[in-house]
């Protein structure tokens, strides 16, 4: 347990002290919102505006800080040799791992209340009633999305390809998932695209929680599709997942 | 008991051997080298005694464990510098330190460290700001933190200046004098000569000469003998130089003539090493 704190500190200060990557990770879903929010007003199915894209922000926030944010550090690690060099002391692998994901779990909660927050004081979003809900909303959101993180940087081969691999995955599928707005008007094919990703069912949870006061449980089938998900990027993880550079 | 017991020890990578049944024993407080051309498998067999790496047959024990399963107990006590690995650029020296100070249940103290490898003006630097020596110092600061008994050099010095070098070679003095047991890949040989108490010879995967340097240099081409006569370069090989030396001086000063360029040479390892190497990719 000391060792998972003392991990997990320095986590956080070494997201923190890269200001590129906490800008990437930590702001830009937040400019997004705010951006979005000057550009839509009125009602959007029959909900505030304001309200819709912070429930499609949200879930953006859980795909590019969970997934992207640690499909890219694990990346950049493990080719610089930190994940090498840290496999001969005496910090256990699962600590490593869980204290990565547990700093990514922090980020994304504190951009969940700075949304929140902006939100409310910005564009007059309402404060979210079921607070309970929804916390389990964001970690059913950081499971999923940080299960394919992990997947994702077992496939990535190279540092300098990750974040481009990364944004080619991550802004379609929020797009086609609506994360910056609805997509009823989109092609059928996108929407049909749409329907597997698991961002898609992500922001169903978040609108039923947040939109319409639901429990996070009202919705099983979508937490069972971002879980299996989250599992089957564990799963290839397990399998592929290497602690050393490629060979030079 | 030996720190280190290799014994018929062979790896190979798809089919490819790139260690053919090598064995060693590494006493406790002994400074041993592995010396080597690139390729040779140095860094292979390291990192099979490190636990990075499973054997694909022979027997190897280190400190008394498998390195192969990696258990804790057997990371509390190594320390190993990587032939090329960065750490975190954005935190700084000492933070660096004091990370993996952080991962060992008795570590030594971070000033001290810092102190020792030479980086205390550099303590609060960013390790992005540091020059490539300075962070092969950091990476050995940070493999001593955990006060190893046991400490595991891949090309330590690949990179240094030459007074760098000299000062990393005083480092590694004084952690023999410490009782530190220390395995050391390098591909220079004056390195080899300086540090280890005794030295392998490693060629396409096998040993092809171990002893101490002396030894390796004492069953070898002897002493050399050069000066100038007439403006033409003379050598001379010898085991005896003593009586070779003295017929020729002997002579130059019957006849009232300088010896010019005199020098006498004895064989230093990179000799040895050279017609080794030669004699095994000849073979």
């Amino acid at each position: 347990m000391r060792l998972f704190w003392h991990q997990l500190k320095t986590e956080q200060r070494v997201f923190w002290r890269n200001r590129e990557a906490a800008i990437f990770i930590f702001v830009f879903p937040l400019m997004l919102f705010m951006l979005l929010g000057a550009v839509y007003s009125g009602t959007i199915d029959g909900h505030p505006a304001a309200d819709v894209l912070l429930a499609g922000m949200f879930g953006y926030g859980a795909a590019n800080t969970a997934f992207a944010g640690i499909a890219i550090q694990l990346v950049i690690r493990r080719e610089m040799g930190v994940l090498k060099r840290l496999r001969s002391t005496p910090l256990p692998a699962a600590t490593y791992l869980s204290a990565a994901l547990a700093s990514t779990l922090a980020v994304f909660v504190l951009q969940t209340v700075v949304l929140f927050a902006l939100g409310r004081a910005v564009y007059g979003s309402h404060v979210p009633d079921r607070v309970g809900s929804l916390v389990l909303v964001v970690l059913i959101g950081a499971a999923g999305f940080s299960g394919i993180g992990l997947a994702t940087a077992a496939l990535i081969r190279s540092a300098e390809g990750s974040s481009a691999v990364v944004n080619v995955i991550l802004l379609p599928m929020a797009f086609l998932s609506g994360s910056f707005g609805p997509t009823r008007r989109y092609p059928d094919v996108l929407q049909a695209i749409g329907d597997v990703l698991p961002l898609t069912y992500f922001i169903e949870i978040v609108k039923a929680v947040y939109l319409d006061g639901e429990h996070a449980w009202s919705e099983p089938g979508a937490i069972a599709v971002v879980l299996a998900w989250g599992l089957a990027g564990v799963l290839v993880a397990a399998r592929r997942f290497r602690w050393e550079p490629r060979a030079r | 008991m030996s720190a280190i017991v290799v014994s018929e020890l062979r790896k190979s990578y798809d089919g490819l051997e790139a260690v053919r049944g090598i064995s060693f024993t590494v006493e406790p407080g002994e400074v041993f080298g592995l010396l080597g051309p690139n390729g040779a498998g140095k860094t292979t067999t390291v990192e099979i005694l490190e636990g990075y790496r499973e054997a694909t047959a022979g027997e190897v024990s280190v400190l008394g464990f498998d390195p192969g399963r990696a258990e804790r107990a057997f990371r509390e006590r190594i320390g190993v510098v990587l032939q090329h690995s960065e750490l975190w650029p954005n935190l700084t020296v000492r933070e660096t330190h004091a990370v993996f100070a952080g991962y060992y249940e008795r570590p030594r103290d971070v000033d001290e460290v810092v102190e020792l490898v030479g980086l205390a003006e550099k303590a609060g630097a960013p390790v992005k700001t540091l020059s490539g020596g300075q962070k092969r110092r950091l990476d050995l600061g940070v493999a001593l933190v955990g006060d190893p008994e046991l400490l595991f050099l891949d090309e330590p010095t690949t990179g240094f200046d030459p007074a760098a070098r000299r000062a990393a070679w005083e480092m590694i003095r004084s952690l023999r004098a410490l009782g530190k047991t220390i395995v050391l890949t390098t591909h220079y040989l004056d390195e080899a000569q300086q540090l280890a108490d005794r030295v392998a010879v490693l060629v396409e995967g096998r040993i092809v000469r171990m002893g101490s340097p002396a030894e390796l240099i004492g069953g070898s081409l002897g002493v050399e003998i050069r000066y100038r006569r007439g403006g033409e370069d003379v050598v001379v090989q010898t085991e005896e130089p003593t009586r070779v030396l003295h017929e020729l001086t002997a002579e130059a000063v019957a006849a009232g003539v300088e010896l010019e360029g005199l020098e006498v040479r004895r064989a230093t390892l990179e000799d040895v090493y050279l017609e080794l190497v030669d004699g095994e990719a000849g073979a």
